[in-house]
């Protein structure tokens, strides 16, 4: 407890630094305490090394793919070879990083303690969801190195159940991971259920637990379709069942339908969390109550039960009848309706606000940006007659890296450089997170908005080679590629440096009003001794500015005891005995 | 909500200590019994979702073959014995029983009666298991086999050099009885009680597995003295309900030929001639087309134009038929067992638990959770069992 502010009237409360013994990443010591370790906080950190890892391996691919393409023959590869890298690099974005990015990783770290509970539900269900994922993450390698895989991430049939690549082993490992995937999932729906603090009712729940749980629901209710699914692939590879391939009557639309059930909810898992930390960011760092909060909250779900009903937008093109298109492009459209709700009332809560200009900021605005374009450009794809032209080009390509690339990643790295302070105890250096947010944005547009246009114009998705007529296109958007990789390494080196030698994090480094905020830096192993008192997580009235100490705190109205006489100490009823 | 202490909450910095006693069995992130009771109620419960949707998928490739070949599904499901599916789901709704209750023995602490009763529910399965065995290995004898192996041959149904299945089936079940009864006999020996009071149910358990195969063979024997004395009975048993099949199909034929395909049925008539080629060509052509339109073409070797009208029916026994059928028979019955053997996996756990006296009125969590999973299992049987033995 610090004293002697110059805020007038109140108590200043700020829970100060934890000790080495209470601090979660020194509390016990040894590499097994964390191999084993039950604490929710520390496994967050496993899957948070675990997917950076993923992710840079899948975008070293993507580098080699777009220098592949520099030339309209190609310059590293063979065609093969190409059709293996592309397939990796989808295969491994998906299922290893962005699937687990932001609800593993962050969501592990932030769900117990956003809640003020001192673990999940299920802390062993939760490290062996993270060893689940290693061993997915293994088979997958295992795939990569033993014959390649050639299918895409969607090992669509006929081809999967004839190619001579180890389609098997990746089934294998997706199916793994999706078991992973759902053990998250189900984790987080018991936790926000039953744990939630006292005073915390489903309404007073930060937003990104609202977007946690909408994601959670998706996780456990489309990903054991995938499961059975890529089971009957192997199935049919294995045994020839005859229900997928056509050889034998089987019919390979059915697996699309199957497939798609579970990857269309899928995006959801991806972009959902990350509209849960950009209504936290945008919220804190504009210091200002969040505009239209059960709107943000009810989109979140209704994106998560819209999403189930929209998949058959994959197939326009795949021989379903006209009706069926139709009812599938007109739901595509309704999805739309939540998401722009979620940007609007982002706007609203900018607008008039205080905005801070930190790190986190910058990606939340970019991504407003590249969301809303990845968004718009969405609708050319669900509408029937521009699909037709649109279907497996460039600008599906485009329209995909918009969402997951400009969205979701973008989010992660601003909920990365939001809570890192948290995490680590420690600040990084703030121009250097802003400089590698201006370039990651400068190279995420000029990557893909000339794939916009080579779209529309016909180049097609997936193709070794092209028409020297693309060169143009093609070198931008391979430098604009370059770029983006050197913003996220400066991302990369400006965290680590903090590490290292960044100044000491104090418990509320933002003025954030939800639970996190109110222990230290990072938090104890306990997170909380009890249960925090809960307030509006989005009403900053309270938080103040430290000055002296360059740290925000909570200042708790003076307090006096009503009635001001003490009451007498005989019970006022002390002759009736009960 | 169940906790109290709100008021004493708001107090960040009141006394440190937990001021409520915190049991062996709550995990200390749990602040009350019935806390932790909750989310594991609620967890199973999801879970159980998730089965639900993972069997979906099979559910629905079942639905999407026999709407396209309901001829198909009629005729293969007569392949299977419908008396030893009676028998099993009589067996599993046994095993419900005693499992629901088996939790309520959990809250009410009668220890004896707890293992009793999850043993009985673990034999149940077992003889489920035998029952299955039986029925398995008789169809790959048979070569009634998934698609790509589907060698099925009605005029030799039974293959001289197929290796015995049911040996095959039966002996990892025999080692674990023998192992548990050489278990149990050195603990008793060793005088371990704890060891003996698991064992002595658990061997009972093992050895369910062969009355299930003792019951299944007298069965499937006793439908062998009805028919024919042979060893193609059932068989042939079927191929006589295929040849009434057939009759009906052949009466149906005709009909369909002319009342159902009215759009060009006199150039059918004309085509009948061998010299009108181009006819048959172009009635080639309407036919493909009309598959198009209804989305149920396929690429489909066995249906060459000849054979559109009037031999479909008849000639199913083929792998891409009646090898569908069997590959999604395989594919959901044998995801069940899979299921049936986690589930006994979960029920050993409880078993030793109980025999340890691990459960009490505040804490039977566990028993109550493995009985809602039996559940599952149990109830997505009642499903099966009708589609694919009864509905004909
Ligand atoms: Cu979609």
């Amino acid at each position: 407890m610090s004293a002697g502010l110059n805020i007038p009237g109140g108590t200043v409360r700020d829970p100060g630094f934890p000790t080495e013994r209470e601090n979660y990443l020194t509390n016990s010591k040894g590499v097994l305490s964390w191999l084993f370790t039950l604490d929710h906080k520390r496994i967050g950190v496993m899957y948070l090394i675990g997917v950076t890892m993923a992710f840079a391996l899948g975008g070293l691919l993507a580098l080699a793919l777009r220098w592949h393409l520099l030339d309209p023959d190609g310059t590293l590869f063979t065609n093969n070879i190409y059709n293996q890298v592309f397939t990796l690099h989808g295969a491994i974005m998906v299922f290893l990083f962005i699937i687990p990015s932001i609800p593993a990783a962050l969501g592990n770290f932030l769900v117990p303690i956003m809640l003020g509970a001192k673990d999940v539900a299920f802390p062993r269900l939760n490290l062996s969801s993270f060893y689940l994922w290693i061993f997915g993450a293994i088979f997958f390698v295992m795939a990569l190195c033993a014959s390649g895989l050639d299918t895409g991430w969607t090992f669509y049939t006929p081809y999967s159940t004839t190619t001579d690549t180890s389609v098997i082993m990746a089934t294998l490992g997706a199916f793994i991971l999706g078991f992973s995937s759902i053990f998250t999932g189900l984790n987080f729906i018991v936790t926000i259920n039953t744990m939630r603090p006292p005073g915390m009712t489903w309404f007073r729940m930060p937003l990104f637990l609202w977007a946690t749980y909408a994601t959670s629901i998706i996780q456990v209710l489309a990903t054991p379709v995938l499961g059975i699914t890529l089971l009957l692939l192997v199935a049919e590879r294995t045994m020839h069942i005859g229900i997928f391939d056509p050889e034998y009557n089987g019919d390979p639309v059915t697996y699309q339908h199957f497939f798609w059930f579970y990857s269309h909810p899928a995006v959801y898992i991806m972009i959902l969390p990350a509209f849960g930390i950009i209504s936290e960011i945008i919220s804190v760092h504009s210091h200002k109550h969040i505009f239209g909060y059960r709107f943000i909250a009810y989109s979140s779900i209704a994106i998560a039960l819209l999403g189930f009903l929209v998949w058959g937008h994959h197939m326009f093109t795949a021989g379903m009848s006209d009706m069926t298109t139709i009812i599938f492009s007109a739901l595509t459209f309704t999805v739309s309706v939540p998401s722009a709700i979620k940007v609007f009332n982002w706007l609203a809560t900018m607008y008039k606000g205080s905005i801070s200009l930190t790190t986190p900021m910058c990606y939340a605005i970019s991504f407003i940006f590249l969301f809303t374009i990845g968004g718009l450009t969405g609708l050319h794809l669900g509408t029937l007659a521009t699909d037709q032209h649109l279907h497996d080009t460039y600008f599906v390509v485009a329209h995909f890296h918009y969402v997951m690339v400009g969205g979701t990643l973008v989010a992660f790295l601003g909920g990365l450089f939001h809570w890192w302070p948290k995490m680590f105890g420690r600040m990084y250096n703030e121009n250097g997170g802003r400089f590698s947010a201006f370039l990651v944005f400068l190279g995420f547009n000029l990557t893909f908005l000339p794939q916009f246009i080579l779209g529309s114009r016909g180049m097609p998705r997936r193709y070794a080679t092209y028409d020297p007529e693309f060169a143009t296109l093609h070198t931008a958007s391979t430098h604009g590629a370059l770029i983006l990789g050197i913003g996220l390494l400066v991302a990369l080196i400006v965290l680590l440096m903090s590490l290292v030698r960044g100044k000491k994090a104090s418990a509320n480094p933002w003025g954030g009003a939800t639970l996190e905020w109110n222990c230290t830096s990072p938090p104890p192993f306990y997170n909380f001794e009890r249960a925090p008192a809960v307030g509006d997580p989005y009403d900053f009235h309270s938080i103040e500015w430290d000055e002296e100490n360059e740290r925000y705190v909570t200042v708790d109205p003076e307090r006096k005891i009503a009635p001001e006489e003490e009451p007498t100490t005989e019970p006022a009823h002390a002759d009736k005995k009960h | 909500m169940s906790t109290n202490d709100a008021d004493t909450a708001t107090d960040p910095h009141g006394d440190h200590g937990h001021d409520h006693e915190h049991p062996a069995f709550l995990a200390h992130h749990f602040d009350t019994p019935e806390q932790q009771y909750d989310s594991g109620k609620l967890g199973m419960w999801v879970f159980l979702v998730t089965e639900v949707l993972f069997f979906s998928g099979m559910f629905c490739a079942y639905a999407i073959f026999r709407m396209l070949r309901p001829e198909v599904f009629e005729g293969c499901s007569q392949f299977l014995n419908t008396t030893l599916g009676a028998i099993n789901t009589g067996v599993l709704l046994f095993s419900s029983l005693t499992m629901a209750w088996a939790v309520r023995c959990a809250q009410t602490e009668e220890y004896k009666k707890l293992t009793t009763l999850i043993a009985t529910t673990l034999s149940c399965a077992m003889i489920f298991l035998g029952v299955k065995a039986i029925e398995y290995s008789h169809k790959w004898e048979m070569g009634l086999l998934p698609a790509g192996m589907f060698s099925y041959d009605p005029a030799h149904p039974h293959h001289a050099d197929a290796p015995n299945y049911l040996l095959w089936i039966c002996l990892p079940f025999a080692l674990i009885f023998l192992g548990t009864l050489i278990w149990l006999i050195s603990s008793i020996v060793k005088g371990n009680k704890f060891q003996t009071a698991c064992l002595k149910p658990l061997t009972i358990v093992a050895f369910s597995f062969f009355i299930g195969i003792g019951l299944g063979t007298i069965l499937e024997s006793g439908n062998k003295g009805e028919s024919h004395s042979t060893a193609s009975d059932s068989t042939e048993h079927i191929e006589s309900a295929d040849h009434s099949s057939e009759i009906a199909s052949v009466g149906h034929s005709p009909e369909s030929s002319q009342g159902g395909h009215t759009e060009y049925g006199v150039m059918e008539r004309l085509a009948v001639d061998a010299t009108n080629s181009g006819l048959k060509n172009e009635l080639k052509a309407l036919d493909a087309q009309s598959e198009l339109a209804t989305g149920t073409v396929v690429l489909d070797h066995s249906t060459d134009v000849d054979a559109t009208i009037k031999r479909a029916p008849r000639d199913f026994l083929t792998p891409s038929r009646a090898g569908v059928f069997f590959s999604i028979y395989y594919c959901m019955t044998g995801i069940h067992a899979i299921h049936i053997l986690a589930g006994i996996g979960v029920l050993v756990w409880l078993l030793v638990r109980s025999v340890r006296q691990d459960f009490n009125r505040q804490y039977f969590g566990p028993v109550d959770y493995v009985g809602l999973y039996w559940h599952l299992v149990d109830l997505i049987w009642i499903y099966l069992f009708p589609l694919l033995y009864l509905i004909r």
